[in-house]
C-alpha cells in the first residue's frame, strides 16, 4: 500500500507527558521529538519507569499528552476525539502486546480475524495468508493455551499486521521467550516492517535482539537519546 | 457476536454453571407463581368468576373480613338498584359452615345465599338448579369427595337438611373450602342459627351480607346514598379469609427471588468483567469503541439468560403440570409465567449491564506493560 500522505511515518515533536498532581507530579516523557519513517525498526531501551511505555501509549494515541504533537502521516492525534482515536488506532496503528496479550477464547486465525469484527476496515490481509507469512498456518486451529510463548507473540505480531498499519508499536515483545525465540520473533517484526513499510517503534530491555533493529534510542527518565554501546 | 459466542463455547463450564443457577431460577418462579394462581383460586375463585363488578357491604364494616361481618338490610337492594349506573343489584349472603352428609363425608362449605334466578349466580352443569328452599347446588370439585345428586348434607349443630340437586362446573372455592348455592330464605336461617322446626323471627328474613353490584357507578356516590360500603371484586378478594397474608407472603417471596437472581447474574457477569480486564483493555487498545464491547457483553449476557430461563420454564412448566394433579392448590396461568420469565431476562440483563458500563470505562493503558 503506498501512503499518499507528505509526511508518512510516525512523528512526535515536543512530546510532554506527565502524572500525578500537586507535589506528585512526575514527568514520564520529557520534550520527546522522534520521526520514525515506513519501513523502519526503531527500538527504544531503557531501565523500568524511564517513560518507555509512556512513549508507545503516547504514540498509540491511548493517552494525550500535556505537551507537543502526536502525527501519523497527515492525521494528528493530539486533539483528537475519544471515537476518532478509536478509528484511528483501527486503521492506522498496530499494537503487539508483551506476551501476545492473545484473546483466551480465540484460535489463531480468529484471532487475526478479530481486528476486523472492530469496525469497518479497508482492504485487510487475509488471514490465512498472513498466519502463513509468519510462520504459524500449521496452528491455525489453536487456542492460546496451546500455543508456546513464540507462537503466541507471532500469532499477536500477526494480528496487529491484519489491518496493514501504517505504526506498529511493540511492548517488551521477548519478555516471556528464550533467547532462540526472541531472536526469531525480532526477526519476523524487522522482516515485516521493511516488508509492509511499517513505522515500528519497539520497546526492549533485551539488547541481544538490537542487531535486529534499524537505529536504537535510549530513554531515561523521559529523555530520548543516542543510544551509546 | 463474534468474540460473544466464542467466549460462550470456550468458557462453556463456567457458563453452563451460571446457566443451570438461572434455570434453577426459572423453576421456582414458575412453581412460586403456580402456587400463587392455586392459591388465589382456593380464597376467591368463587368470587372471581362471578359476573359481578362490586359488592356493597355494611357501612364502616372492617374490610379484611366484611365477607363474616357484614350484615345489610334487604332493602339496600332496592336502593342500590335505583343507583345512577347500577345495571343490576341482588342480594348475597355468605356463611361458612360444617357439614356432614347422609353418607358420611364431611363437607366444609361457604353457603352464598341468593335468589335463585339472579344474574350472577352460575348455572349447575350436573343436575337441576336451585328451586326452593332446602335444596343446594355444590361446586364440581365436592363429586370428587364421594359427594353425588341426590346426598342430603346435614349441617352441624343446626341439622339443617340440605338436599343436592347439582353442580357447578370445576372449582367454586371461597377461603380455601367450597361453594354451595342456597336459596336466600334458607341461607337466611342457617345464618341466624334458626333450628327446622323453630320459629323464625321475621327480622331475619330482612338480612343479608351484602348487596352485589354489576354496572359502572359510581361507588362512593351509592354508598353515601345506601348508606353501605362497598369494594369492587378484586378489593373485596382482600375480605375473604387469609387472602391478603396468603398473598403477601407469596409476593415477597417472589419479589426476594427476583433481587437475588438480579443479583447471582449481575455478580457473576462483574466477575466474568473483572477476570477480562486484560483482554478487554487490549480490545479496547486495537480500536474497539465501547458501543462495541458493550454490545458483544450484553448479547453474551442475552444469549445466556434467554437460553436458561427456556429451559428452566421448561422444566417448571412439566413439574407444575404433575402438581396440578395433585391436592397441592396450583395453577398455571401463561401471564404471570410470560411476566415473571420476562422479568428474570430483563433483570439479569440490568445486572449484567452494570457489570458491562465498567467494561467500557477499562483504561485501554492496562494492555501495555501489564503482567499476565
Amino acid at each position: 500500500m503506498t501512503a499518499s500522505t507528505t509526511n508518512p511515518g510516525l512523528h512526535l515533536s515536543g512530546v510532554t507527558l506527565r502524572h500525578g498532581d500537586g507535589d506528585q507530579i512526575v514527568t514520564a516523557l520529557d520534550d520527546v521529538s522522534l520521526d520514525v519513517a515506513p519501513g523502519e525498526l526503531l527500538a527504544v531501551v531503557g531501565p523500568s519507569g524511564a517513560g518507555k511505555s509512556s512513549l508507545l501509549a503516547v504514540a498509540g494515541g491511548l493517552v494525550h499528552p500535556d505537551e507537543g504533537t502526536v502525527k501519523i502521516g497527515d492525521h494528528e492525534l493530539t486533539g483528537a476525539s475519544q471515537r476518532d482515536l478509536a478509528r484511528l488506532r483501527r486503521t492506522l496503528i498496530g499494537f503487539v502486546f508483551q506476551s501476545g496479550n492473545l484473546v483466551p477464547a480465540l484460535a489463531a486465525v480468529d484471532q487475526l480475524r478479530l481486528p476486523l469484527t472492530l469496525g469497518p476496515v479497508e482492504d485487510p490481509r487475509d488471514p490465512r495468508e498472513l498466519l502463513e507469512e509468519v510462520g504459524m498456518s500449521h496452528r491455525a486451529d489453536r487456542r492460546p493455551g496451546q500455543l508456546s510463548g513464540g507462537e503466541r507473540q507471532r500469532v499477536g505480531i500477526a494480528r496487529a499486521l491484519m489491518t496493514r498499519p501504517r505504526v506498529l508499536l511493540v511492548d517488551e515483545p521477548t519478555a516471556a521467550l528464550d533467547r532462540a525465540r526472541s531472536q526469531e520473533v525480532v526477526a519476523l517484526l524487522a522482516r515485516e516492517s521493511h516488508q509492509h513499510g511499517v513505522a515500528t517503534v519497539m520497546v526492549t530491555h533485551d539488547h541481544d535482539v538490537l542487531h535486529h533493529c534499524d537505529r536504537v534510542l535510549q530513554m531515561t527518565d523521559g529523555r530520548l537519546e543516542e543510544h551509546v554501546g | 457476536m463474534f468474540l460473544a459466542w466464542r467466549e460462550l463455547t470456550f468458557a462453556r463450564g463456567r457458563f453452563a454453571l451460571m446457566g443451570s443457577v438461572v434455570a434453577l431460577i426459572g423453576v421456582l418462579m414458575v412453581l412460586l407463581s403456580g402456587l400463587s394462581v392455586g392459591l388465589v383460586n382456593d380464597g376467591v375463585s368463587g368470587l372471581k368468576n362471578l359476573p359481578v363488578t362490586a359488592f356493597a357491604f355494611e357501612e364502616d364494616v372492617d374490610h379484611s373480613a366484611a365477607f363474616a361481618r357484614s350484615v345489610v338490610d334487604v332493602s339496600a337492594v332496592d336502593e342500590w338498584a335505583k343507583v345512577d349506573g347500577v345495571d343490576d343489584a341482588a342480594a348475597f349472603g355468605n356463611a361458612l359452615v360444617n357439614t356432614r352428609t347422609d353418607k358420611g363425608v364431611d363437607l366444609d362449605l361457604a353457603l352464598f345465599g341468593a335468589d335463585p334466578d339472579a344474574w350472577f349466580v352460575p348455572q349447575a352443569v350436573t343436575g337441576t338448579d336451585v328451586t326452593g328452599p332446602g335444596e343446594v347446588v355444590l361446586a364440581g370439585d365436592v363429586k370428587d369427595a364421594g359427594v353425588a345428586v341426590g346426598d342430603v348434607v346435614v349441617i352441624d349443630q343446626l341439622g339443617t337438611e340440605l338436599t343436592v340437586v347439582g353442580f357447578l362446573e370445576g372449582q367454586h372455592t371461597f377461603g380455601h373450602v367450597d361453594v354451595g348455592y342456597v336459596d336466600l330464605p334458607t341461607w337466611q336461617e342457617v345464618h341466624s342459627g334458626v333450628r327446622p322446626g323453630e320459629d323464625v323471627p321475621d327480622r331475619v328474613y330482612e338480612q343479608i351480607t351484602a348487596v352485589a353490584l354489576r354496572g359502572d357507578a359510581d361507588l362512593a356516590a351509592g354508598d353515601a346514598a345506601v348508606g353501605t360500603t362497598s369494594m369492587t371484586l378484586s378489593e373485596s378478594f382482600g375480605a375473604s379469609p387469609g387472602y391478603t397474608a396468603e398473598t403477601a407472603t407469596l409476593q415477597l417471596i417472589q419479589v426476594f427471588l427476583y433481587a437475588i437472581s438480579a443479583l447471582v447474574v449481575g455478580a457473576f457477569f462483574l466477575v466474568v468483567t473483572i477476570q477480562r480486564r486484560q483482554e478487554l483493555a487490549v480490545l479496547r487498545a486495537m480500536g474497539a469503541s465501547s458501543r462495541y464491547l458493550l454490545r458483544d457483553s450484553l448479547a453474551q449476557s442475552a444469549i445466556l439468560l434467554v437460553t436458561s430461563t427456556a429451559i428452566g420454564v421448561g422444566i417448571g412448566l412439566l413439574l407444575g403440570s404433575a402438581l396440578s394433579a395433585t391436592e397441592m392448590p396450583f395453577a398455571l396461568e401463561a401471564a404471570p409465567v410470560a411476566g415473571a420469565s420476562v422479568l428474570l431476562v430483563l433483570l439479569g440483563m440490568i445486572g449484567a449491564a452494570v457489570a458491562v458500563v465498567r467494561i467500557t470505562r477499562v483504561d485501554p493503558l492496562i494492555a501495555l506493560g501489564g503482567n499476565r
